[in-house]
């Protein structure tokens, strides 16, 4: 394995006395997805915002390198977080723009980019020839991911009026238009009947394998998870109770008890 | 027939003018989901700015009356623009995330500060402006009135025209446009996107008070006459006219200004005028009772 992306160390998250992350530590390599699973309430969601600048954590650090260049996230504003140190969520229940086309969905998202090129909006009313390329790219780009994500013929309907499993597909390719190194996906099967889920595991595995970028993923639907991920952390309670890869965990006994509860006969 | 005819003219020039302030209302409560009371007094401020810049132009001797009123439009949108950026900038940015209540009241506040700066560097006297643009076009004579359509409602009337296709434009072809819409609809997701959701919610109001400095200039030389006092009266008109198109939609703005302005002219013009702002307001009570979201606004979406 590589020099860990993301390297999360000691984080903890207290919202008044409950603590909701524990001295929390982990890595996650690019070219590889990571899972964080638990049973509901173990604090999965709270590692995420955490790194994408919803909370400030407690204690902790969370860094993340690529290219050179180190990012302490724990200190950056949330729109940082997306552009500087390239790190991109999508949420348990879909946030999209709903009033905005699918292909305008995935071109806000490289909004940083355009807006550089276009001179702040000033050169684009220009027709600057700078801007009309990095245009073009961006929907180039953004036709790229809804071809892998199969969403081209939906490219000019309202981002609300798709169907569900569109719409959390369409999530995906609008975080990875924004280019990230990491990618975060809370419950991205949440929802999905068995034939999507499967062709959501083998879009995840194209972003892994074609892009190079690391995915951490937070999912309660094992198939996905023991399917493809390379490597498993385990949260109850706030704490990590084990991490390995997807056979390890399987059979590692505290897991199962957090999942399935003590054995009566062993109390 | 005649007069119904000038009382129509009179009321679109009168409901272009609303509808220029009314924008600046709309596309602030589209993106912030607050209502910028400020809004009207910035409009006034446009009308003093406008006053000044032409007092200023005539005393430096230039008569050439297009390029007047270019500079006087461009020096108006310019200080106005500051004015709104900085109003946002002291009173709502540090405000927001606070509960909803506390950037209205920063809002009214705002509001009596510049209305009343207005008042002590200009004093609280009527000011009054030789007309700039004079003449017009006949068109219609009959049973003794004749109906007049004069220059400078054209202008206004195109110039209104003209910015309402422009900022269309704007907010759906231009990255800027995108990212408002994108803040518009889920502000924090904007921001996970690569959005700076402050610069962009700073260029929605830099937007809105460049168009509320034409209005000024507009009722400046329609009118003739400025006063601190003004930005109260147009601004309640304009924010009507908003709710009455529907809050957060831009071509309901323009729809709504021209609606008020147009019960306004006929009201005046049939009934008694000291009861205009009855009949305005009575008809937006009608719309918003079988259509809460007013003509053209889209039912509120309840995020989760």
């Amino acid at each position: 394995m590589s020099a860990p992306l993301l390297t999360v160390e000691h984080l903890s998250m207290r919202f008044g006395g409950l603590v909701a992350v524990g001295d929390l530590s982990f890595t996650a390599p690019s070219r590889a997805i990571t899972a964080v699973i638990g049973p509901n309430g173990a604090g999965k969601t709270t590692v995420f915002n955490c790194l994408t600048g919803f909370y400030r954590p407690s204690v902790g650090r969370l860094t993340l390198a690529h290219a050179g260049q180190t990012h302490f996230l724990e200190r950056m504003e949330g729109f940082d977080i997306a552009r500087k140190a390239r790190v991109a969520r999508t949420f348990q229940n879909i946030r999209l723009f709903p009033n905005m086309t699918a292909l305008e969905n995935l071109i806000v998202a490289q909004h940083d980019t355009l807006m550089r090129a276009s001179l702040w909006s000033i050169g684009g009313l220009f027709g600057l020839a700078g801007y009309r390329q990095a245009e073009r790219q961006a929907v180039d780009r953004a036709r790229h991911w809804l071809d892998q994500a199969e969403l081209l013929e939906f490219a000019d309907v309202e981002a609300g009026a798709l169907p569900y499993g569109a719409q959390r597909k369409l999530e995906i390719a609008r975080a990875l238009c924004t280019q990230p190194v990491l990618l975060c996906l809370d419950e991205p099967a949440a929802g999905l009947n068995p034939r999507e889920s499967a062709d959501l595991n083998r879009l995840l595995l194209a972003i892994r394998d074609a892009e190079g970028i690391g995915i951490l993923l937070i999912e309660h639907d094992m198939s996905v998870v023991m399917g493809i991920s390379d490597h498993i952390v385990v949260l109850d309670y706030g704490q990590k109770i084990a991490e390995g890869p997807p056979a390890a965990i399987r059979a590692d006994a505290s897991v199962i008890r957090a999942y399935l509860g003590e054995p009566e006969d062993s109390a | 027939m005649a007069y119904f005819l000038q009382q129509l003219v009179n009321g679109v020039a009168l409901g272009a003018i609303y509808g220029l302030i009314a924008i600046g209302y709309t596309m602030v409560y589209g993106i912030i989901g607050m209502i910028n009371f400020a809004h009207g007094e910035i409009f006034m401020i446009g009308a003093f700015l406008s006053l000044i810049a032409l007092l200023l132009i005539a005393a430096l001797g230039i008569s050439n009356v297009p390029l007047a009123l270019a500079l006087t439009l461009l020096f108006a949108m310019a200080f106005a623009a500051l004015y709104g950026w900085t109003v946002e900038r002291l009173a709502y940015r540090p405000l927001r995330g606070s509960q909803r209540l506390a950037p209205l009241i920063s809002a009214i506040g705002m509001s009596i500060v510049l209305q009343n700066t207005v008042q002590l560097l200009q004093g609280a006297r009527v000011k009054p402006l030789q007309p700039v643009i004079t003449g017009g076009l006949v068109l219609m004579e009959g049973d003794g009135f004749v109906v007049r359509l004069s220059y400078l409602q054209i202008i206004i009337m195109l110039l209104t025209l003209a910015l309402m296709i422009g900022f269309t434009w704007l907010i759906h072809n231009t990255t800027l446009g995108r990212a408002q819409r994108a803040t518009e609809q889920d502000m924090t997701m904007a921001a996970l996107v690569g959005i700076d959701v402050d610069r962009t919610i700073s260029a929605t109001f830099v937007m809105g008070a460049a168009l509320a400095a034409v209005a000024g200039l507009m009722v400046t030389l329609y009118y003739g006459v400025v006063d601190f006092y003004i930005g109260f009266h147009a601004g309640v008109k304009a924010f009507t006219a908003a709710v009455l198109g529907g809050i957060g939609s831009l071509p309901g703005a323009m729809l709504g200004g021209l609606l008020i302005g147009l019960i306004e002219a006929f009201w005046s013009g049939y009934f008694t005028i000291e009861y205009k702002d009855v009949a305005a307001f009575a008809i937006l009570i009608l719309v918003l009772i079988f259509r809460p979201t007013g003509l053209l606004g889209r039912p509120e979406i309840e995020k989760v």
